[in-house]
């Protein structure tokens, strides 16, 4: 629950979702549900003359079981405020 | 809690899909029939497949349905070539990425001078 509401709040957000085939997809976070799967919107493959499989692609849904990273923005990181509501979700509170 | 997948906006509408070994599919009118390629060839280890075909429904595994899908088999030897498939149901868990197809960028893609080396298949 804790990071469908990290995500749900970096919404609108510039991101780089790295798959689990090594593909990495950059663009505006623009949903993301339960299962942590994200849909993109204005996406660009971060190395397109490798991958131009989705040159024609602008806007996705990845499956959340083939995210292998998500790279967020620096400053959509309060690393605090993820401490603390991580221990208190490890602690079961 | 139970919010939707998000895949209700693509529904009707031409989609490329990448599944977990790496292929590609494309759902959308039928293109014409590549003759020479094998089931053979298709899993040659230079190939990538790319799924593309029209949305017709899913549910909250990603199971698809794809109608008028084609595959597309990318090489680094040849250009991309086209294979029709028609109705095709995916099992949620193959799938990787469902693109929203730009049917003007695709358009002016130039399918047989493309070559791409192939997309690795997922590994948990």
């Amino acid at each position: 629950m804790l990071f469908f509401s990290y995500f749900k709040d970096m919404v609108g957000r510039e991101v780089t979702v790295e798959l689990k085939n090594d593909l990495a997809i950059r663009g505006t976070l623009h949903s993301v549900d339960q299962y942590l799967n994200i849909k993109l919107e204005n996406t660009r493959v971060v190395d397109e003359d490798k991958y131009p499989h989705m040159r024609s692609v602008r806007n996705c849904f990845i499956r959340g079981s083939v995210v292998r990273y998500v790279q967020l923005p620096p400053d959509g990181v309060d690393i605090e405020l993820l401490h603390d509501a991580t221990r208190r979700e490890a602690r079961g509170g | 809690m139970a919010t939707g997948l998000g895949l209700e906006s693509l529904v009707d509408q031409t989609i490329s899909v990448i599944t977990n070994d790496g292929r590609n599919i494309v759902v959308r009118h039928c293109f014409a029939y590549v003759a020479n390629t094998g089931l053979e060839t298709l899993y040659f280890a230079d190939f990538l497949i790319l799924f593309q075909g029209v949305l017709r429904g899913f549910d909250q595994a990603t199971n698809l349905i794809l109608d008028e899908s084609h595959e597309r088999v990318y090489s680094t030897k040849e250009g991309v070539q086209q294979l029709v498939l028609g109705l095709y149901i995916i099992r949620g868990d193959n799938i990787s990425v469902v693109g929203e197809l730009d049917e003007d960028l695709d358009s002016n893609l130039d399918m047989s001078k493309l070559r791409a080396h192939p997309l690795k298949p997922v590994v948990h």
